[in-house]
């Protein structure tokens, strides 16, 4: 394949950073959006069309019979530090990025489109900033399509920062807003935070095994592998061996490096992928404009640290122990999540919420993914998940930014009722939850489906833990269907024009979304995207009882809310009453925002960063003042000296050549 | 009666302390800088002494001379044109009311 379309992926949108965001505001706004659209298109139609090749041309290239191989497009040099230690930027072709690709620039290409309606206002003025938005939004989607291809470790992480920086701009857009600014240094910091494990991981990985190339590290072949663990395996036959040698390398703290590696990249990943106990970023982050939040903190970047495991996933696979880890964090995470979703009040938090579960979700199949179940099911229904989840989670938010943009607000307290204002958004609307819930022809019930299935492969405790989860996904995101767009009505309406539904740039992409929602889960998925490449028929395995029974589940979710939600009736307020401390506590998302204060606050200012401060300033500083203090004190003591009498130096100087004289004089003599 | 080197030698060393002399009690710019080509004209003189009794076969001492002179004369057209600046602008050459650089 000819490397111009890669090239021209990366080229487009970082071309269009630059060019909207130096010359935007010499354009007028309606340009800015169409050549944001429309550089986002062209990228889309390449994308497609290089995923196209990869997956269905046939060549040998990309496929060895039934076995899709990685394709590095091309591999550019990029930082040569010396002989053996070289940075290289490149594109790599694989199942997993070649599927990024396509989620990606879909969905960006819907946010553009959106925003050419969303980002201003019911009488069609433009928000302030509206051409750096789209510079931003075109950055962004830069730095995500280089992190999906990047062929090497570094350069993943260097646009997994990129990615964070431009995370951080969106959020903050709306700067003068004190609530956006401390959301989005709070984003940044907490996912800094996360990548400094990343970074000692990357450094660890790469010191032990001398290279940064995924696809040395990952080779599953056994003459790959000898080289990354420099030990000699001349008798290993099959990964099982592998687990052997990987154990027999140096130990730390009672794990082996390349558990710590894992675990370490994987809290990069916690960061990025808003896991517990890190996640405290993402529901602050709906500061941002309704787009972003649909693009960034929905549909990609969250899904980065997902993306990650999935990439380093057979290293994984050769330590069970931080599989296990990456199981329990996102079980954990997914059921509080999902629990803090059913009482918030906020419609983009409650989405936020759902989002940072589903990915948990997505966390805990590749956790429990083995190649000894079903082939290694888990991978490929996480993958699943993360496409369909990326289509109806974008929908899901782009709903709610019609439904903010028409009502002026984020409390569906404002909303009720609006079914009969806004049709287009309210079925598409209920397509998303549907989907979400995972409801039989909708595309989240498949992928659901098989993350089920691998669960319960793995124990059945997960899968019980798992579906609770299931359940509640489907009890939260109905109860806020109902809060939305039934309930009783609202009178405040009457004042102001209706509601209505949004103009075609903004509906266009909903239907569209919605439609892909319905269709994605009969997508062959197992035929593209596996852990090692092979294809696979998950038909085949698919697991009846678990299908009906999580059917079931997301059912008698739905009935629930149903009963509770639909109209107004005491049942809320009753099970408030009967549970206030459990209430309460997920109304304040398990206080988790306090304890980082307390740790922050109390804790590292009070006892590390004070003292730290009070050594600065009185010690070093002291040290340094004093010298300059004796400086001043003396100067001012001989500044009497220097009179500015060119006769009277000269007498001083004529004394002191008559002095030296007679002093070598008497010495002499 | 033969002419030594200390026939030489006494008249600079007198002409060198009229010219320190000069250079510390005269407030007039000018005459100190006569005092100061006087001072000069001493060391040359020395020079083409020692240079003239002690290496008769080397030029160096005579050298030196000459550059000291002609080094002396354009230090003495620059010291002539910086005086005549400063009497332009304060209508005086007495170096005690020079003090405007070190306000």
């Amino acid at each position: 394949m000819e490397p111009l379309f890669p090239i021209l992926i990366l080229a487009i949108p970082l071309f269009m950073f630059l060019f909207l965001g130096l010359l935007g505001k010499y354009m007028s706004h309606k340009w800015a959006g169409i050549l944001g659209t429309a550089g986002m298109g062209v990228t889309l139609i390449l994308a497609y069309c290089t995923a196209f090749t990869y997956f269905f041309s046939g060549s040998p290239e990309f496929i060895d019979g039934t076995q899709r191989l990685q394709y590095v497009a091309f591999n550019v040099d990029w930082l040569q530090l010396y002989d053996q230690l070289v940075i290289r930027i490149g594109f790599l072709l694989d199942p997993i990025s070649a599927m990024m690709l396509v989620v990606i620039t879909t969905i960006s290409f819907m946010v553009h489109l959106y925003s050419n309606g969303y980002m201003r206002d019911h009488h069609g003025v433009w928000e302030k900033g509206f051409q750096r938005f789209y510079a931003f939004l075109s950055l962004f989607s830069f730095s995500m399509l280089g992190l999906v291809v990047a062929t090497n470790i570094f350069q993943m992480y260097i646009f997994w920062e990129l990615v964070g920086a431009s995370s951080y701009l969106l959020i903050g857009f709306y700067y003068t807003k004190p609530s956006a600014v401390s959301a989005s240094k709070k984003a940044f910091i907490v996912t800094r935070f996360a990548d400094l494990g990343f970074l000692i991981g990357i450094l660890i990985l790469s010191y032990y095994t001398g290279t940064f190339n995924f696809t040395d590290l990952t080779s599953v072949g056994v003459e790959g592998m000898t080289d990354v663990f420099k030990v000699d395996l001349s008798t290993a036959e099959s990964i099982k061996d592998l687990k052997f040698t990987a154990s027999a390398a140096p130990m730390f703290m009672g794990a082996s490096v390349l558990t710590w590696a894992l675990v370490l990249i994987f809290m990069g990943g916690m960061g990025k992928s808003a896991m517990m106990p890190l996640h405290i970023w993402l529901p602050d982050a709906m500061e941002g404009p309704t787009p972003v939040s649909a693009l960034i903190h929905a549909a990609t970047m969250v899904v980065a640290g997902v993306f990650l495991v999935a990439r380093l996933f057979p290293l994984y696979l050769m330590e069970p122990t931080s599989l296990t880890i990456v199981t329990v964090v996102g079980a954990i995470t997914a059921f509080y999540a999902a629990m803090v979703a059913c009482v918030q009040v906020d419609i983009k938090r409650v989405l936020a919420f759902s989002t940072i579960s589903q990915i948990a979700f997505m966390m805990v199949s590749l956790g429990v993914a083995s190649p000894d179940f079903h082939e290694g099911l888990g991978y490929m229904a996480s993958m699943f998940h993360l496409f369909t989840h990326a289509m109806f989670k974008a929908l899901l938010f782009l709903g709610a930014g019609a439904l903010i943009h028409a009502i002026g607000s984020n409390d569906y307290t404002d909303m009720h009722g609006l079914r009969k204002y806004m049709p287009v958004t309210h079925i598409t609307f209920l397509i998303g939850c549907l989907a979400i819930a995972g409801i039989i022809p909708f595309s989240g019930f498949f992928s659901k489906d098989e993350i089920l299935s691998s669960c319960l492969g793995n124990s059945t405790i997960t899968y019980l833990w798992m579906s609770m989860v299931a359940g509640l996904t489907a009890f939260y995101m109905f109860r806020l269907y109902y809060l939305i767009f039934w309930w009783k009505e609202h009178k405040v309406h009457e004042g102001h024009h209706a509601p209505h539904d949004q103009p075609w740039t903004m509906t266009l992409p909903l239907v569209i979304l919605a439609a892909v929602s319905c269709v994605a889960g009969f997508i062959p998925f197992g035929d593209f995207v596996t852990w090692n490449g092979e294809a696979y028929d998950f038909m085949a395995h698919f697991d009846w009882n678990v299908a009906t029974v999580s059917l079931c589940i997301a059912v008698l979710g739905i009935g629930l809310a149903t009963i509770m939600y639909r109209k107004e009736n005491p049942w809320p307020q009753r099970m408030r009453q009967l549970l206030p401390g459990l209430w309460r506590w997920c109304y304040h998302r398990f206080y988790f925002d306090e304890l980082y204060m307390f740790i922050t606050h109390k804790i590292i200012f009070g006892c590390v960063s004070r003292p730290i401060a009070w050594f600065d300033r009185h010690i070093i500083d002291g040290t340094m003042d004093g010298m300059a203090y004796v400086t001043n004190k003396a100067a001012y003591a001989i500044r009497g000296l220097q009179s500015g009498k060119v006769q009277l130096y000269v007498w001083v100087y004529l004394i002191g050549a008559l002095l030296l004289g007679v002093i070598t004089a008497v010495c002499l003599i | 009666m033969e002419i030594t080197m200390i026939y030489y030698l006494i008249p600079a060393l007198i002409m060198f302390c009229c010219g320190l002399y000069g250079f510390i009690t005269r407030r007039n710019m000018i005459a100190m800088l006569i005092s100061l080509e006087l001072m000069l004209n001493a060391v040359d003189i020395n020079f083409v002494v020692f240079n003239r009794y002690l290496y008769p076969g080397n030029m160096e001492g005579m050298f030196f001379t000459l550059f000291a002179i002609a080094i002396a004369a354009a230090e003495t057209a620059l010291a002539i044109a910086i005086i005549i600046n400063v009497f332009r602008k304060i209508k005086n050459v007495d170096v005690e009311d020079l003090t405007k650089l070190k306000d």
